[in-house]
């Protein structure tokens, strides 16, 4: 049996949640030692019939309170704030980030490389790259936990829940189902394996070929129609899907919306929810009839057609300093 | 005028009335309407709910010890912990301090004869074993196994067994709370002895009365969550159903805008007592006494805005989150104040380590790592990682257990010879109290690391390296178990063979030590006028005068 303390530090991000971390353990300990040893002193000077001064000032006093109301609030404000921003950038992923495609169901996680390759409750990643997980869940709600990197998310059905990071060390790290799904969640568990960017490349190319989400996409686009009126009918006007990811989209009855993952999702499955401005709400809903690979694959599609132009300008970038050392390209 | 003194000596014994427990049919305690005998009722009750939940509890340990799923299924070990959290939760922790012991105590403490409402009391108690009596027959047929907090579309889709009963059974046991913090607001109200003014009330009436408040004002919210996963369970209408428009998180949100503030329900009353422990075996008067009442005030109304730091990676904003995270960090400041004021009540007291003291001082330590490891989870970036993890398992169970539970038995040993007219034998007392805080932290302290090391809740198997951290929990909830056990056995010994005790056995202020032990059926036979403050002992410390030998050094000055 072993009896680690502190987890391996697989990512970027993980070493600024241990020193946050490290801080806290140390405020947790001064004001507990501060507690129990004037509990033990307290009770030992002034044990009854010990016989000691007893002679008391006041029941009360308003600098004491003022003071231990005050240092708490401040003490509390300062970790909020150190914590509050690194978890802001932890919801940022930058850009350029590679985009990797992780479905979950009871009891196992589905991934997809922007390659094409599939595996199952396995994830291979490349070092030093930053890497966005798009996920979505086929049936209850589950989440994807990596405790090396310090990250978690839930992962919900009907819902792009999206977790990025940079895998900094080479190793084999746990990949843990953390929300409860039934019977098997204990079982619902995986391994990352964080590997040399070479090596990441030929892993790539063993085992059964497979499209890539984008080709897959485009041919979906077609095989569903979607093609027939977003792509310059004459027949049906529907608007032009080129470059609308990441675009702000003015919705029919005033107000717009930023067209992310998730409103193309909706705009496929629940299509009458949010009408685009001067168009007709035409378009049959798919939702029972494209499965949560496929529609995936043919989000990606519509994001790669017109990146580049206004795409991707709704999302901050926000990146780790060390990352600066290390610029990664989005593959492929 | 008749005016009871409240000094430290006991109180002339009131010959004529007869206690409430002269009366021995199963009639008279069934049919009860006396405040003193619903508070004993409550506790038998939910003795046996907590003996059930403490089982489950048991077995979920043993079946740690090894990283393998051996001893029970993995569906048997899911219904445990959802036996568990449920049992613990809605059947002990929420009733315990409040409906036993503030049930039996808080009329006597006010000078009244009985609480407001003395009928809808025994209607609560009635419907706390209706749903009590549904959630036991949910576990027996069928099982529940979606954990304590219903999470959808898990327990509306997938979920098997009783999931309705079980709710039914939480739904009517909720009404309870609701009568009873009914009860209590208008008991604090309306029977307070004329001058017992709301500055001169001990601090465990300030605590029941907020408690009281977030259990009227809360408890709906539960209400209509249940009724709602019902509704969705049954005709699948689509509130929580992703595939028909609905949000599977609204459940969270509704879930935790009651849960969040019932932690606190569950803890106020914990505070209330150890402020009564603190002041009797120091003999001295609270240390900023307003500032420790407000804060039980302030507590109920933060309490109902910080639900949102359950769901930090549930996909609510983040601007949300750090909105949440921010009021996490403010709802923390009154209840540090109340530690600093415990303890600040301490120095230059006199100070006897009884066992209603030791469990006091338990519940302080235990209460502040409790809190001080909630500000751990309310740190955004820190949250991330722990929580679904042991850590949270760890960090509740300090409040809930280290915390609440100690109070409970804390305030239990306190009020013993009030309610029973008996004492239990001492030493033993210590010695449950030392085993109980031993076991505990034993139990408990190895799932910090367990969660820092990322092991999650709720898991029937896990990783070898996580075990050693398992075995030492385990260890510790068998001496945990002893701590429990035996002031079971001694307190029922003590009920024929202990000592008979006087009115005010360790010498404390406050009305409840002015009349009988056990009370008599009408609590006074006039009624009490109260012209001092709360926990107005001598100062500087006398001695206790059944122990005169140290009086001239205690007043060396």
């Amino acid at each position: 049996m072993t009896f680690p303390v502190l987890p391996e530090e697989g990512s970027l991000g993980a070493r600024e949640v241990d020193n946050i971390l490290v801080a806290l353990v140390a405020m947790a300990f001064f004001f507990s030692t501060v507690i129990a040893g004037a509990i033990v002193w307290f009770s030992f000077k002034y044990r009854r019939n010990n016989p000691v001064n007893r002679v008391r000032s006041d029941a009360h006093s308003l600098k004491l309170e003022i003071a231990w109301t005050v240092l708490p609030l401040l003490i509390g404000i300062g970790f909020f704030t150190v914590a509050a921003a690194t978890y802001f950038r932890e919801r940022h992923p930058p850009a350029a980030a590679m985009e990797i495609h992780v479905i979950g169901k009871r009891w196992m996680w589905k991934i997809q490389h922007p390659q094409g390759k599939r595996e199952i409750n396995e994830v291979h990643l490349p070092i030093g790259v930053p890497v966005r997980l798009l996920m979505t869940s086929q049936d209850v709600i589950h989440s994807f936990y990596i405790p090396a990197f310090r990250i978690k998310q839930d992962v919900l059905p009907g819902r792009y829940t999206t977790l990025w990071m940079v895998p900094s060390k080479i190793g084999s790290y746990h990949l843990f189902c953390s929300q409860y799904c039934g019977t098997d969640h204990a079982r619902m568990i995986g391994q990352v394996t964080v590997m040399s960017r070479p090596d990441y490349q030929t892993w790539l190319t063993t085992g059964e070929h497979a499209e890539s989400p984008v080709v897959r996409g485009a041919q979906l686009f077609r095989q569903f129609g979607c093609s027939g009126c977003h792509a310059g009918s004459e027949v049906i006007r529907a608007p032009s899907l080129v470059g609308v990811y990441g675009s702000t989209v003015p919705l029919d009855g005033g107000g717009t919306v930023l067209a992310d993952e998730q409103y193309l999702r909706d705009s496929i499955l629940l299509p009458n929810a949010q009408i685009v401005a001067g168009y007709a709400p035409v378009m049959p809903s798919f939702a029972g009839h494209i499965s949560e690979d496929d529609l995936m694959a043919l989000i990606a599609y519509l994001k790669s057609i017109g990146a580049g132009q206004n795409g991707e300008s709704g999302r901050q970038s926000l990146t780790y300093p060390e990352r600066a050392a290390n610029p990664a390209k989005a593959s492929p | 005028m008749n005016t009871p003194e409240i000094q430290a000596h006991p109180a002339p014994e009131p010959v004529a009335e007869k206690s409430y427990l002269s009366e021995h049919t199963l009639r008279s305690w069934l049919l009860t309407t006396d405040h003193k005998r619903i508070g004993i009722l409550y506790l038998l009750s939910i003795l046996l709910f907590f003996a059930i939940a403490a089982t489950a509890a048991a077995l979920i340990r043993l079946e740690l010890i090894t990283p393998k799923g051996d001893l029970l299924s993995a569906e048997m070990y899911n219904r445990m912990f959802t036996l568990h959290g449920v049992l613990m939760v809605w059947f002990f922790l929420i009733p315990s301090i409040p409906s036993v012991l503030g049930n039996f105590i808080l009329p006597i403490m006010l000078g009244a004869r009985d609480l407001a409402f003395p009928r809808l009391n025994l209607l609560s108690w009635y419907l706390f074993m209706t749903g009590g009596c549904l959630a036991l027959w949910a576990i027996l047929w069928g099982g529940v196994d979606t954990g304590w907090t219903f999470y959808t579309p898990y327990s509306t889709l997938y979920a098997n067994g009783q999931v309705i009963t079980m709710a039914t059974g939480i739904f009517i046991a909720g009404f309870s709370s609701i009568l009873t913090g009914l009860n209590f607001i208008a008991t604090t109200h309306k029977l307070r002895a004329p001058g017992l003014t709301w500055f001169r009330l001990p601090i465990f009436v300030w605590s029941l009365y907020a408690t009281s408040v977030i259990l009227v004002l809360a408890t709906p919210v539960l209400a209509i969550l249940l009724t709602l996963l019902a509704v969705e369970r049954i005709w699948g209408v689509g509130i929580f159903d992703a595939t028909r428009g609905g949000d599977p998180v609204l459940f969270q949100h509704l879930f935790w805008f009651y849960s969040h503030p019932a932690v606190y329900i569950m803890i106020l009353p914990g505070m209330g007592v150890v402020t009564e422990l603190v002041t009797c075996y120091s003999r001295k008067r609270l240390f900023g006494y307003n500032f420790v009442a407000g804060a039980s005030i302030a507590i109920a109304v933060f309490g109902f805005l910080v639900w949102g730091h359950h769901m930090f990676v549930s996909s609510q904003s983040p601007y949300a989150g750090m909105i949440f995270s921010l009021l996490s960090y403010i709802v923390a400041v009154p209840s540090a104040v109340k530690v600093f004021n415990w303890t600040a009540t301490l120095y230059k007291g006199s100070i006897a380590l009884d066992t209603p003291m030791l469990y006091a001082l338990g519940f302080i330590g235990l209460f502040t790592v409790g809190g001080i490891t909630g500000l751990f989870l309310a740190a955004l970036a820190v949250d991330v990682h722990l929580t679904h993890t042991y850590f949270v398992v760890a960090h509740f169970h300090y409040i809930m257990v280290g915390g609440m539970v100690l109070a409970f038995m804390g305030g239990l040993h306190y009020w013993w010879p009030k309610i029973t007219g008996r004492m239990y034998p001492e030493q033993l007392g210590r010695l449950a109290a030392i085993v109980t805080f031993i076991g505990f932290n034993l139990t408990f302290f190895p799932q910090f690391i367990l969660g820092y090391l990322g092991m999650p809740r709720r898991y029937h198997s896990y990783p070898a390296e996580f075990q050693f951290y398992n075995v030492l929990s385990t260890a510790g909830s068998s001496i945990l178990g002893v701590g429990y056990a035996m002031p079971v056995f001694y307190f029922i010994w003590s009920l024929k063979r202990g000592t008979r005790t006087g009115a005010n056995p360790w010498h404390a202020t406050g009305l409840e030590w002015t009349t009988a032990s056990p009370p008599p059926t009408y609590n006074f036979a006039v009624i009490p006028v109260v012209t001092e403050e709360a926990y107005c002992y001598p100062e500087p410390a006398g001695p206790p005068p059944k122990d005169t030998s140290g009086a001239e050094e205690d007043r060396h000055a």
